[in-house]
């Protein structure tokens, strides 16, 4: 409190100092976005770099614990404060909408036909009646992390290339102690970390479904295809036996550990187990499905301009924008955070397609999927208890799969109704 | 200046009594009554904290009536009520009686059963959380393994996920009972158990027509005080099962994790504030019957 409030004062100080000095014809403009280092680093910098290219124009970051961010947009914009650019979570896109938080992009420095060839084509879920209302800077996609040191001690040359060969690699990574208890799985597993992805948008396109119709807004996993799918996953634990849901507590802490021989992750974990001592580890892009198809999971955080902004702050935000998901600042957001760029002229570079961490993460982007959920955390739910139903309970795969798509086409429906 | 110098002693007195209370009054009225009230006023809305409040009559409590979810969770509320108040009375209630004939080492014996109570809840949790894991990491079924006995599922199970989360917060309400419950038994003037000895009476009936009647504040006290807790329990729940909270399959999860849930995952604000009324309603009758049944005679 004391911190912002000191915070403020220099803010002040400072832009009525820029305002002496540069007569009236400075704007400066406000962008908001939730706390976390990195991003608030890299965020500086294209600040910095915009600053110096509009000399007219200032930009102010504030940033927010994520826990607060929500409910401080929400309050802010409505009263007329707050920012002009603001961050928010893909999945958000309807509800700040709907709230009348956020402003369409002008098409005429936003022409959607340009958006649409240019990003890589997850990011047309930003699109409503044709009109884009937010963009990314940068994309999140899925991989296979894999434990170098135990493939070689397993005997395995490299990361598996299909479905089957993960199996069989699995288990050759799997070591059980004289009771038959796991102590090193194959793959790590868990509908709580990012497997509900790995399910929904790639096992089951994969297996030859469509996981959802309508635009994301009806259940079409209780086929043939998602049994197949909810199949191949349960048999890795209950068949084959290569994994274990909740090993080690965490899918994540299990490889960490150097107790799991692949995991399945997002390109944000790069960070944290690069410094992980004595673990080495590769990346590799998700296997394809049994006739070869690939696919993929995309998330991302957007920029949007908000209902508060108008005239001049307005002309100044969407500059602003523009920079933000230009090349370079794609560029700058790679190099900083670690993030995906959101178009293939800075992701399908030689360099950056090529980078052994990177590269199959962005070369995953081009059959990424963005599942456009109602409501994340109850429809990852959904998924959780149809896993714990047949492993706790032994309810039938088909029937916990059947009862799986009707929990999410209610909480579907429930969202759109009004 | 003037009207303060015209009024009597009597209402002086009143002004200042009031000018004390002020702060008193401020503070429950502001932060207590009026949130209370809106939260009221909001369980009978729609708001998703982003948009416009509106109205929607009776509907989210029609909903929570018919949501199985909501009666599960009800069952697990009133599960962890009905296991931990009479375990942790019980309990408490032993290590107090022969914590209070302990000379040798007393304080040092009541510090660490007080400790747990110092405790965060979180740290404590956590470190639960990693007892239970299977094989390698969790030391009980390590333990179990070793001893070439199967392991058992702690928290990955429906049936051992509620008492296993139950046994750390139990473990960690023990410490202030204990406390209460030897201040109690301090209190109770040691003549009657020499004339009990006098007339030659045995330590049952000593236990049974002394201890116990003459510990009943205390044990109403207790009572009210650990069912509030049991009901309200959350910490200990959402911390053992961050990862699927109130899992598996709702098995371990409790009122308030609901509540939480569907305010700041859902965003459903009203249908979490009508929870939050049940929950009210339901803290309300139970801590008015305990006081009415306990404090009869």
């Amino acid at each position: 409190m004391i911190k912002s409030l000191r915070m403020t004062v220099l803010a002040g100080l400072a832009s009525s100092a820029a305002v002496f000095a540069t007569a009236s014809n400075a704007v400066e403009i406000e962008y908001w976005q939730y706390f976390f280092d990195a991003r608030v680093t890299a965020m500086e910098q294209l600040i910095e770099n915009f600053e110096a290219a509009n000399p007219d124009i200032t930009v102010k970051m504030t940033t927010f614990p994520y826990a607060d961010y929500r409910t401080k947009v929400a309050a802010a914009i409505p009263a007329g404060e707050g920012p002009d650019v603001v961050q928010l979570f893909y999945g958000w896109l309807t509800d700040y909408i709907d709230a009348e938080l956020i402003q369409p992009l002008p098409e005429a420095e936003f022409p959607a036909a340009d958006i649409d060839a240019s990003f890589f084509p997850m990011v047309q879920a930003m699109k409503v009646d044709g009109q884009y209302y937010a963009l990314p800077t940068a994309v999140r996609s899925l991989a296979l992390f894999y434990n170098e040191r135990l493939f070689e001690e397993a005997g395995i040359d490299g990361p598996p290339a299909t479905l089957d060969e993960l199996v069989e690699d699995a288990k050759k990574l799997t070591k059980k102690d004289g009771a038959g208890n796991i102590t090193q799985v194959g793959l790590t597993t868990g509908m709580t970390a990012q497997d509900h992805h790995w399910f929904r948008e790639v096992l089951i396109r994969q297996f030859g479904g469509e996981p959802y119709k309508d635009n994301y807004r009806t259940v079409n996993y209780n086929t043939e295809a998602g049994l197949k799918a909810l199949q191949y996953y349960a048999d890795l634990e209950k068949t084959h036996e290569v994994t274990s849901s909740g090993f080690m507590d965490e899918p994540q802490a299990a490889f960490k550990a150097g107790r799991a021989g692949m995991h399945i992750d997002g390109s944000f974990r790069i960070g944290s187990l690069a410094d992980i001592r004595g673990l080495k580890w590769g990346v590799a892009e998700l296997p394809v499905g049994p006739d070869g198809t690939a696919s993929n999971y995309s998330s991302y955080w957007v920029n949007a301009i908000t209902t508060k902004s108008e005239g001049e702050a307005r002309d100044a935000a969407v500059k602003f924008m523009q920079y933000v998901t230009s090349d370079e600042a794609m560029q700058v957001w790679l190099e900083v955070v670690g993030e995906l760029p959101a178009k293939p002229s800075v992701g399908m570079t030689d360099e950056n397609a090529n980078d052994p961490l990177f590269g199959p993460f962005i070369r995953g982007l081009e059959n990424a999927h963005t599942t456009i959920f109602a409501n994340e955390s109850a429809q990852r739910q959904v998924l959780v208890d149809m896993v714990a139903r047949t492993d706790i309970q032994g309810m039938p795969l088909e029937e916990s799969l059947a009862q799986a798509a009707e929990d999410e086409q209610k909480i579907l429906d429930e969202y759109y109704a009004d | 200046m003037t009207f303060y110098r015209n009024l009597t002693i009597r209402q002086k007195q009143i002004a200042w009594a009031w000018a004390f209370l002020a702060v008193p009054v401020l503070f429950y009225g502001i932060i207590r009554f009026y949130p209370t009230g809106n939260a009221i006023l909001i369980s009978f809305q729609d708001w998703n904290l982003l948009g416009d409040r509106t109205w929607s009559g009776l509907e989210n409590y029609r909903k929570l009536v018919a949501d199985p979810v909501f009666w599960k969770v009800f069952k697990n509320t009133f599960l962890y009520l009905i296991l931990g108040t009479p375990i942790s009375l019980v309990l408490s209630f032993i290590i107090a009686y022969q914590l209070d004939k302990v000379r040798f080492m007393h304080s040092t014996l009541r510090m660490l059963y007080f400790l747990p109570f110092m405790t965060s809840a979180v740290a404590m949790a956590w470190v639960w959380r990693w007892f239970y894991q299977p094989v390698p990491t969790g030391l009980f079924n390590n333990l179990l393994a070793q001893l070439g006995i199967p392991q058992i599922a702690f928290l990955n199970s429906t049936t051992n996920a509620l008492p296993s989360v139950l046994a750390p917060a139990v473990w960690a309400g023990l410490g202030f009972q204990i406390i209460i419950f030897m201040a109690g038994l301090r209190a109770i003037p040691v003549s009657y158990y020499e004339a009990a000895r006098i007339d030659g009476v045995g330590w049952w009936t000593q236990l049974t027509q002394i201890t116990i009647p003459l510990l009943r504040p205390t044990i109403v006290f207790i009572v009210v005080f650990s069912s509030i807790g049991f009901l309200r329990i959350f910490d200990h729940v959402y911390n053992m099962t961050t990862n699927n909270p109130g899992g598996p399959l709702n098995a371990t999860k409790p009122l308030v994790l609901m509540i939480y849930g569907t305010a700041f995952n859902d965003f459903d604000m009203g249908y979490a504030a009508a929870q939050t009324v049940v929950l009210f309603v339901i803290l309300l009758i139970v801590s008015l019957l305990q006081l009415r049944l306990l404090r009869s005679e």
